[in-house]
């Protein structure tokens, strides 16, 4: 018994400690002003002239500056979103150092290069960091942060111009960073709203990426993270996560993710995570599975896609449970005649049994896979007969004795109504 | 007031009239007689336009009636199958081709003259009925008020009594009469020949698609010597058949 | 023009009281309100009702424009014996049977869908879609009944022909395209693809509901290139002129076949 509470005293004694250097920080702390009536007229200026833990007051005005190094722990506050702008030229804020705050600074136009990342803020190698309610504007990357941790990015509004996949950047760009906060973000413009690679133990929640000239959001080797309450809608290429495990996404949407070969959210080689809870709503394919194994898809509503779920033949021992399937063009495609994945306790829209003994499940199985989806994919044209009766015949002759379509991949128990959670 | 002038015309391979010629006076009752498929109903179509002739040509009222439409204001026509649009009523039908011939001033008082020829015909019963459900004889009785109610100057009945009960059978004959006395010109056809007999001031009887004998009922009966008209067609034919087997 | 006026008028009023005219608003009315019932939902509801649509409505409308047209033919001569132009007589028969089909599909499956609140739902341009090619089918399926009609006198065959060129243009046809994609896998197959739908109606019409149902799968690979032919201004008016052709060329064959009859 003993040993817990000295443990305890001596956390206490580390807490107080730790709170008193930054009280005593705190009182040490100055305040400078930055402004056009002030004596310091910039940032640079403000930054040489302040000590470590000052927070720099900008006023609201026009700045016309870049390569502002921040090597200092520093509080860098804006009055009514001040412009620091510049002027297509090169890269805005540096930060260099811990625990740096950048908050209510509006920063724009860092130009394109074909030699460097440019960034609106760059964090390279800190801790601590907090970016907040900043409004980017045409700033390439955005918000782009390497090998830190510990970082808060919140509330930021980030608005690109992008054209083209190759001169454009990501409007919230993490690398080899390890348990940040992204959330409350709004990005669009960019050519990935979100992208992260090497980033582990992290939240992402309550963002909204619409409108990038690829993916929504784009993960790569970023295990253990937790994704939710974001919204992904209007991305030519919707969402793409790859080669992580440990995911958890809950109660996302993805929507309106129309292109030629635009995903809800394309899987690939992801390994034991969990989707629950999120919205496929109006999108070419709701959600695009390769090379995955043990996934739980559980409580996801697939509405009004064109394939709902498209699930390759390399994809293991995945459970779609409990998922509502209505009115998509086609529910489930796979390439392969043998499935090793599970579907149970699903709702689909498309099921025509019945349920005699009235317990809420259906009681003849549920073939999600139609003849009509072979035919299209091998055939992609053909998609132009989609519900002609000559096709609908065809899919009723295929579902009465089935030849084609693999005979594993069925809905034992077929829900009779919308799953409610 | 009708004026055929060398009508031709074949349905395919089948030459049904070949060269015909009439001439038709105002005021006359005439009855277009022959045997069956003989061309009687053919040459009533190619007056009414119905049949588009091969050839010759055709005036009504001096008119020629080719590519023209007008001229049918001035006929009255009785055709031989009554088939109407089953779901109107009976005062529909009469309201309806009332409508359809309004804007011409012969039959300013058609409505008058139909709800005549109605009482005349006791259809005032049937008057809201659907045409679906008359009999035969209600739907000629239909028919007949439909030619007569426009006061045309020209009729043409086909098969009118086809039908038709003794009373209404008589009331049309009167009525027929009555109009000829107003200078009307009636063109019928009928395989009743006592009917013809008894109305008809000339017969043009066809046959093989040519008109083998026209003048007054009277005539061919004193002619072939015969008491009834009947009986002198009968002999006409005979006479026509020796011709031919010899 | 006045007499076409009254023709169409009398003849609209005949077959809407017909109970065949009846029967056909009583099925769609049923059966909208059946799939709406089943369905729940109005967009599953809309996609029944296109499977049904194109189905029922060119087959109903064939079979009604061949019985019309041979039933009415005693009551065709009445009408040319009257001072009527000829083509008058037909137009306004034509219009009268088209007008009054469409008149029952429309009001059998508006019925149902504003009880359910179509106006209040986000479908109700997806509905006045499947309505509005719904009217166009039974024009055009009318018209080519009685172009049939008038080539045939023999009433047997004339019927015999029309189900068949029905049978044809709803099922056949989509059958052979499926065919063609198969045999001719290799090459690029869009362009024939977008020719062979824009010939048949019953495929034109159901591409151009598909671009507002399912308009997420045709977004999908090589269907973008049905969606740049079809779901433009310029596809739309080329979707609307063709359909419209269908209704239109039958008419004026059939018109011009009329005025050289012996009736």
């Amino acid at each position: 018994m003993q040993t817990p509470i000295r443990n305890n005293i001596v956390l206490f004694v580390c807490v107080i400690l730790c709170f008193l250097t930054t009280f005593l920080n705190f009182l040490n702390a100055n305040q400078i002003k930055v402004g056009s009536q002030c004596s310091i007229s910039s940032v640079k200026q403000a930054i040489i002239a302040a000590k470590k833990w000052d927070t720099i007051i900008i006023q609201n005005g026009n700045y016309k500056e870049r390569n502002i190094v921040v090597n200092k722990p520093l509080t860098i506050i804006g009055e009514n979103f001040p412009v620091i702008d510049g002027e297509n030229n090169g890269q805005i804020f540096l930060i260099k150092a811990d625990s740096v705050t950048i908050k209510g600074l509006q920063i724009q136009n860092v130009g394109t290069s074909y030699v460097e990342d440019r960034a609106g803020i760059r964090v390279s190698i800190a801790k601590n960091c907090l970016i907040e309610n900043n409004k980017l504007f045409n700033t390439f990357f955005g918000i782009y942060l390497a090998k830190s941790e510990n970082c808060i990015i919140r509330g930021n509004e980030v608005t690109g111009i992008a054209k083209n996949e190759t001169e454009a950047g990501n409007a919230i760009h993490l690398w080899y960073c390890k348990k940040m906060l992204v959330e409350n973000n709004h990005v669009t413009g960019h050519r990935d709203g979100i992208y992260f690679e090497f980033v582990t133990e992290s939240k992402i929640f309550n963002n909204i990426s619409t409108k990038q000239i690829r993916y929504g959001m784009h993960f790569m080797f970023s295990h253990s993270n937790e994704y939710f309450h974001n919204r992904f809608t209007d991305n030519d290429a919707g969402v793409a996560v790859m080669y992580s495990s440990h995911i958890y996404m809950h109660e996302n949407i993805f929507a309106d993710n129309w292109s030629t070969v635009s995903n809800g959210i394309l899987l690939k080689e992801i390994s034991d995570s969990r989707i629950e809870e999120n919205i496929f709503e109006h999108n070419t394919i709701g959600v695009y599975a390769e090379g995955c194994a043990r996934l739980e898809i559980k409580h996801n509503n697939f509405t009004k896609n064109g394939w709902a779920v498209k699930i390759m033949g390399d994809c293991e021992d995945n459970r779609f449970d409990e998922n509502n399937f209505t009115a998509n063009t086609f529910d489930v495609v796979t390439n392969s005649s043998l499935s090793h994945n599970l579907f149970e306790k699903n709702f689909w829209s498309e099921y025509t049994g019945y349920d005699l003994d009235k317990n809420g499940v259906g009681d003849v199985p549920f073939r999600p896979v139609k003849l009509f989806t072979y035919i299209v994919e091998n055939i992609p044209p053909a998609i132009i007969l989609l519900r002609s009766l000559f096709i609908d015949l065809l899919n009723l002759a295929e579902k009465v004795t089935p030849v084609i379509t693999p005979e594993t991949l069925t809905d034992n128990m077929p829900m009779m109504k919308e799953i409610k959670w | 007031m009708v004026e055929v002038k060398n009508i031709e015309k074949s349905f395919g391979k089948l030459t049904v009239l070949k060269g015909v010629n009439v001439h038709i006076l105002k005021g006359k009752v005439i009855a277009i007689l022959g045997p069956n498929g003989s061309g009687k109903t053919t040459l009533i179509k190619c007056i009414l336009g119905l049949v588009l002739p091969d050839k010759g040509d055709i005036l009504v009222g001096g008119e020629n009636i080719k590519n023209n439409w007008t001229y049918r204001n001035n006929i009255g026509y009785l055709p031989q199958i009554a088939r109407f649009p089953e779901n109107l009523s009976v005062s529909e039908l009469f309201r309806m081709i009332r409508d359809l011939r309004k804007n011409q001033n012969t039959c300013s008082n058609s409505e008058k003259c139909c709800s005549e020829l109605v009482s005349l015909f006791q259809v005032q019963t049937f008057l809201n009925k659907p045409l679906r459900s008359l009999s035969g004889g209600t739907r000629q009785k239909v028919n007949v008020i439909l030619a007569l109610m426009f006061n045309s100057d020209l009729y043409i009945f086909d098969e009118p009594t086809v039908g038709l009960d003794p009373i209404s059978c008589v009331r049309y004959k009167e009525t027929i009469l009555k109009e000829k006395q107003k200078g009307k010109t009636i063109l019928l056809t009928t395989h009743i020949l006592s009917e013809v007999e008894e109305m008809a001031d000339e017969i043009i009887f066809l046959m093989e698609g040519q008109i083998y004998y026209q003048g007054s009922p009277k005539e061919l009966m004193a002619n072939k010597k015969a008491h009834t008209l009947e009986k002198a067609i009968a002999k006409m034919l005979e006479e026509h058949e020796q011709i031919h087997t010899c | 023009m006045q007499s076409l006026i009254k023709i169409f008028k009398y003849s609209f009023y005949d077959v809407l009281r017909s109970r065949w005219t009846v029967l056909y608003f009583l099925f769609f009315l049923v059966s909208t309100f059946a799939l709406l019932y089943f369905s729940g939902n109005m967009s599953k509801g809309i996609v029944s009702l296109m499977n049904v649509t194109l189905t029922i409505t060119p087959l109903i409308s064939t079979i009604f424009g061949v019985m019309h047209y041979y039933n009415s033919r005693e009551f065709m001569e009445l009408l040319l014996s009257q001072p009527i132009k000829r083509s008058n007589i037909f137009i306004g028969q034509y219009l009268g049977l088209a007008i009054s089909l469409s008149f029952s599909f429309v009001a059998g499956t508006f019925i149902p869908f504003l009880s359910y609140g179509i106006f209040v739902s986000q479908e109700v341009w997806d509905f006045s879609l499947l309505i509005f090619t719904g009217a166009i089918l039974s024009f055009i399926f009318v018209a080519l009944a009685f172009l049939i009609s008038i080539l045939n006198e023999n009433r047997i065959k004339g019927f015999g022909i029309a189900i068949l060129v029905w049978l044809c243009m709803a099922v056949i046809y989509d059958g052979l395209i499926l065919m063609f994609f198969v045999s001719f896998n290799d090459y690029p197959l869009e362009k024939a693809a977008v020719i062979m739908t824009t010939l048949n109606p019953i495929d034109l019409s159901r591409v151009m509901i598909l671009l507002k149902l399912d308009i997420s799968a045709l977004m999908g690979y090589t269907a973008a290139v049905f969606n740049q032919s079809f779901g433009t201004t310029s596809g739309m008016i080329i979707s609307l002129l063709s359909l419209s052709m269908w209704a239109i060329l039958p008419i004026v064959l059939f018109n011009s076949f009329a005025k050289r009859r012996d009736f």
